[in-house]
C-alpha cells in the first residue's frame, strides 16, 4: 500500500522515471537527475524510483555512495569546495583548510546549522597556478592564505557576492 | 584592404578565475562600435601565472598582454588597438619585439597545443581555418584503415595518460577484433591532482580530440565514439558538446562522413568524482553505469570491452596527436624525442616555480631545462629540494636526478613516472614525509576496496606517515613502511594500487634523512610538520604592535601594546599567521 506521501514524490520523480526507463547503462546519469531534483539523494526517492524502474535499490545505492559526486545530506546555501590537490597542498591548503573548519566550526563535509554553507574537501580543480585555490558555489578563487579564505566566505555571507550554482 | 584587429582574450577555466570575465566584458563593450576590431574567446596558452591574458592580433603581429584587469584592457584597447601603440611594461609574449616570455615559449614544440589559446574553441570555422578535420580527410580518402595504423605507430607514439602503451599496438588489437559493434572511448577522466593538460586541450581546442577520435573509429573499425569526461571539468563539457553539434552540421560527425561509407558518432559520459575511473577496466564499468571497480585483464578491452564489445582506449592527450601526425607524417613526429619516447609531452607545472603553467617540450629535454630553462626556476632564488612526477602514483625526484632526459625509460629508472604529465616543484620549505602523507592519503581514499592490500595497506601505511609526521616514529618504521609498500604494489589488481607506493618509496630512497630526522631528531627540517615545531616570539625584536594577537584565531597570543608579545605553545596550533603578519620579523619557528 503507498501513503500520500509516497504518492506525492511519484508524481514528482515520473518525468525522470520515464526518460531513463528501459535505458541500459544509465544508473549514474539517473542519480544525478534525482540529486537534480532534491539538491541530495532522499532516501525515499531512490527507492521510489528504484520500485517504478524495478533496479534493486541496493544497485542504485551502491553506485551512489561509490562516487563523491552523490550526497545524502541537503548542502548549503553556498558549497565552498577547498582544492586539495597537489600543487595547493605544497602552497598551504591544509591551513587553510583547518581555518576554515574553525570558523564556521564545521567539519570536513559538514553543514552549518544555518545551512549557509558547506565544507567540502575536493581532489584537484586543475587550476595549479593559482595554488591553493577554493571554489564556492560556480565561482573560483585563487591564491588564498587562511584570513583571505574567511574574507571570502563572509562576504558571500553579507551578500556582496551572487555565486552561481 | 583595411585588416582587421582580433582580441583574444584566454577564458580557460583557470583564465576566467584569475579574473578573464570582467576584462572581456570591458573590451566587448569597447569594441563594439569599432567594426575593424573583432573579439573572441580563446583557451589556455599555458602562461597560467600570468593571467588573465590578452592577446592583440594587428597586421599579422601578435602581442600577448598578461596581469591584465578591466582598467588595462581599456587602456591597451585605447592605445593599442585603437592608437597602434603597444603597451610596452605590459607586454609578455609578442612576435615582434623582445618579450619577458618569449623564450618560455620558444623553448616549446606545440603539437597538442597549437591551437590552444589561439582559436576560438566553440567556432569550428577558426579550426577548419588551422588545417582542422585536415587529417581526417587524408585518412579517409587517401589510406586505408592498416595505413593509417602503419603510420600511428611509425611514428612512435605512445600512451599519454601514464602507461607509455604503444597507440599504434593497441589500435591494431582492436582491429583485429571481430565484431560488428566496436567502441573508441576517449579518457578525458583526469584525476592526478596537478595535471591539468587534457582540461586545457579539451577547453582550448576540442575539435582535435573528435578528429583523433575519428581517425581511431575508421582505423579500428569502429562508429561509435565515447568521451567519458569527469564532472569536474563543466567548461570542458559545454565546450565539447558544442563542438559535436557543429561536426554534426558541418557533416564531418554522423553518417557517410565526408562523402565516404564511414559512419562515426561520439556521445559524452559524465563521470561522478572517482579517481580509479581513470583505469580502464574501472572506467568501462562506470560507463556501463555501475561501479567503478577494475577487473583483471585479460580480457583486454581491445578484445572485450564495454558491453563485451572491442573497445579502444586512448587519453585525450594521445589522441591530440594524431591528426597532426596523419596530416604532417609519421617522420615529421619522430624527429622529436629520443630512443623510444616520441614526439613531444605536455607538462603542467606548479607547485614552487616561477613560471607555473602549461608547457610542451620535446621528449628527451632534461630535466633541469623544463623547470628551470622554461618554467623559470623558483620563486625567490630558493633551493631545490624536489619534484614530484607523475602524480600519486609517481614520485618525487631530488637535486642529483635532474639531468636526465624527460623520457618514460629514463623516469621509471629513478622510481618515478612520467605519468599524465605532472610536475610540482618543491623547495625548501616543503616537507617530504608530509608530501608522501598526502599522496597516500589520496590514494586511501580513492582506493575502489577491492584488493585489500590497496584498501587496507594504504591505511595501514598512512598510519605510519601520520604517527612520524606527529613525532611518535619509531626507527623500525621505515623498513615496515618499505615491505608494506612492496607487498601493497605485488597484491593490487589495477595500477591504482600498484603505483600507491611509487611516492613513498621515492621519498625513502632519495630522501631517508628527512624521514630520520623526523623520527630521531623529532624535528621536521621544513618546519612544517606541527607537532615537531614551535613558534616563538623574539622579545628583543617585537615592538608590540599587537598584529599576531589580532590574527591568531586561537588567542594563543598575549602581551600589551607596546610590549613584547608572547606566544602560549600549549595553546598554539601552528598555523603560521602571526609569522605572516609580523612587521619586524620577530616570529620564528623551530
Amino acid at each position: 500500500m503507498t501513503t500520500a506521501t509516497e504518492e506525492n514524490l511519484e508524481k514528482q520523480l515520473a518525468p525522470i522515471v520515464e526518460r531513463f526507463r528501459g535505458k541500459k547503462g544509465s544508473t549514474i546519469a539517473l542519480l544525478s537527475a534525482i540529486q537534480d531534483t532534491f539538491g541530495y539523494l532522499p532516501e525515499e526517492a531512490v527507492d521510489s524510483v528504484s520500485r517504478s524502474l524495478n533496479i534493486p535499490s541496493a544497485e542504485l545505492f551502491g553506485v551512489a555512495s561509490f562516487y563523491s559526486l552523490f550526497r545524502f545530506q541537503p548542502e548549503g546555501k553556498y558549497v565552498l569546495r577547498l582544492c586539495r590537490g597537489t600543487a595547493c597542498h605544497v602552497q598551504g591548503s591544509s591551513l587553510i583548510g583547518e581555518q576554515l573548519k574553525r570558523h564556521l566550526d564545521i567539519e570536513e563535509g559538514g553543514t552549518t546549522k544555518d545551512g549557509m554553507f558547506s565544507l567540502n574537501f575536493v581532489a584537484c580543480l586543475g587550476c595549479c597556478s593559482l595554488a591553493p585555490v577554493m571554489m564556492v558555489n560556480g565561482e573560483v578563487h585563487g591564491r588564498l592564505n587562511p584570513e583571505k579564505a574567511v574574507e571570502i566566505l563572509e562576504s558571500y555571507r553579507a551578500g556582496d557576492r551572487e555565486g552561481t550554482r | 584592404m583595411t585588416s582587421k584587429t582580433v582580441i583574444k582574450v584566454g577564458m580557460a577555466s583557470c583564465g576566467i578565475a584569475a579574473g578573464a570575465r570582467p576584462v572581456y566584458e570591458a573590451l566587448r563593450n569597447a569594441a563594439e562600435s569599432h567594426e575593424d576590431v573583432e573579439i573572441r574567446e580563446v583557451g589556455c596558452i599555458g602562461l597560467c601565472f600570468r593571467e588573465p591574458l590578452v592577446e592583440i592580433e594587428q597586421n599579422g603581429q601578435r602581442t600577448l598582454y598578461g596581469e591584465v584587469t578591466s582598467e588595462k584592457a581599456l587602456e591597451i584597447f585605447e592605445k593599442h588597438v585603437i592608437g597602434k601603440t603597444p603597451l610596452e611594461e605590459n607586454v609578455v609574449l609578442s612576435t615582434e619585439v623582445e618579450a619577458e616570455e618569449n623564450t618560455m615559449i620558444s623553448k616549446q614544440v606545440r603539437i597538442v597545443l597549437e591551437n590552444c589559446g589561439r582559436i576560438d574553441p566553440t567556432n569550428i570555422d577558426e579550426y577548419i581555418h588551422a588545417n582542422g578535420y585536415k587529417g581526417l580527410e587524408k585518412a579517409l580518402k587517401k589510406m586505408d584503415p592498416d595505413t593509417v595504423i602503419e603510420e600511428v605507430l611509425e611514428s612512435g607514439l605512445r600512451g599519454r595518460g601514464g602507461a607509455g602503451f604503444p597507440t599504434g599496438l593497441k589500435w591494431r588489437f582492436a582491429q583485429k577484433a571481430q565484431s560488428n559493434i566496436k567502441y573508441v572511448v576517449c579518457n578525458a577522466d583526469e584525476g592526478d591532482p596537478g595535471a591539468f593538460m587534457d582540461r586545457s586541450v579539451l577547453e582550448g581546442d576540442p575539435h582535435r580530440v573528435l578528429e583523433g577520435m575519428l581517425i581511431c573509429g575508421y582505423a579500428i573499425g569502429a562508429s561509435q565514439g565515447i568521451i567519458y569526461c569527469r564532472a569536474e571539468y563543466p567548461l570542458a563539457i559545454k565546450r565539447l558538446n558544442i563542438a559535436i553539434e557543429q561536426a554534426k552540421d558541418r557533416g564531418f560527425l554522423g553518417e557517410n562522413i565526408l562523402g565516404t561509407d564511414f559512419s562515426f558518432d561520439i556521445y559524452i559520459k559524465e563521470g561522478a568524482g572517482a579517481f580509479v575511473c581513470g583505469e580502464e577496466t574501472a572506467l568501462m564499468a562506470s560507463i556501463e553505469g555501475k561501479r567503478g571497480m577494475p577487473r583483471p585483464r585479460p580480457p583486454f578491452p581491445a578484445n572485450q570491452g564495454i558491453w563485451g564489445k572491442p573497445t579502444n582506449i586512448n587519453n585525450v592527450e594521445t589522441l591530440a596527436n594524431i591528426a597532426w601526425i596523419i596530416r604532417n607524417g609519421a617522420g615529421a613526429f619522430y624527429q622529436y624525442g629520443t630512443g623510444k619516447s616520441r614526439g613531444t609531452k605536455v607538462f603542467a607545472l606548479a607547485g614552487k616555480i616561477r613560471k607555473g603553467g602549461l608547457v610542451e617540450v620535446p621528449m628527451g629535454m632534461p630535466l633541469r631545462d623544463v623547470i628551470f630553462e622554461v618554467g623559470g626556476g623558483i620563486p625567490g632564488d630558493k633551493p631545490f629540494k624536489a619534484v614530484q612526477l607523475g602524480g600519486p602514483s609517481g614520485g618525487c625526484l631530488p637535486e642529483s636526478e635532474l639531468d636526465i632526459p624527460v623520457d618514460y625509460e629514463s623516469i621509471n629508472a629513478t622510481g618515478a613516472i612520467v605519468g599524465s604529465g605532472g610536475m610540482i616543484v618543491m623547495d625548501e620549505d616543503t616537507c617530504i614525509v608530509d608530501v608522501a602523507k598526502f599522496f597516500l592519503s589520496f590514494v586511501q581514499k580513492e582506493s575502489c576496496g577491492k584488493c585489500p592490500f590497496c584498501r587496507i595497506g594504504t591505511k595501514r601505511m598512512l598510519e605510519i606517515l601520520e604517527r612520524i609526521c606527529d613525532g611518535k616514529g619509531k626507527p623500525e618504521d621505515l623498513d615496515l613502511l618499505e615491505d608494506m609498500a612492496y607487498k601493497v604494489k605485488d597484491g593490487s589488481l589495477c595500477g591504482l594500487g600498484q603505483t600507491a607506493p611509487n611516492p613513498v618509496l621515492t621519498t625513502l630512497k632519495y630522501f631517508r634523512h628527512e624521514y630520520e630526522a623526523h623520527i630521531n631528531d623529532k624535528k621536521c627540517p621544513a618546519k612544517v610538520c606541527a607537532n615537531l615545531i614551535h613558534y616563538t616570539i623574539d622579545p628583543s625584536v617585537c615592538i608590540g604592535c599587537t598584529k599576531c594577537a589580532q590574527v591568531c584565531p586561537v588567542e594563543a597570543i598575549s602581551g600589551k601594546v607596546k610590549e613584547p608579545h608572547v606566544i602560549d605553545d600549549s595553546i598554539c596550533i601552528r598555523c603560521g599567521q602571526c609569522k605572516a603578519v609580523c612587521p619586524v620579523k620577530a616570529i620564528s619557528v623551530e
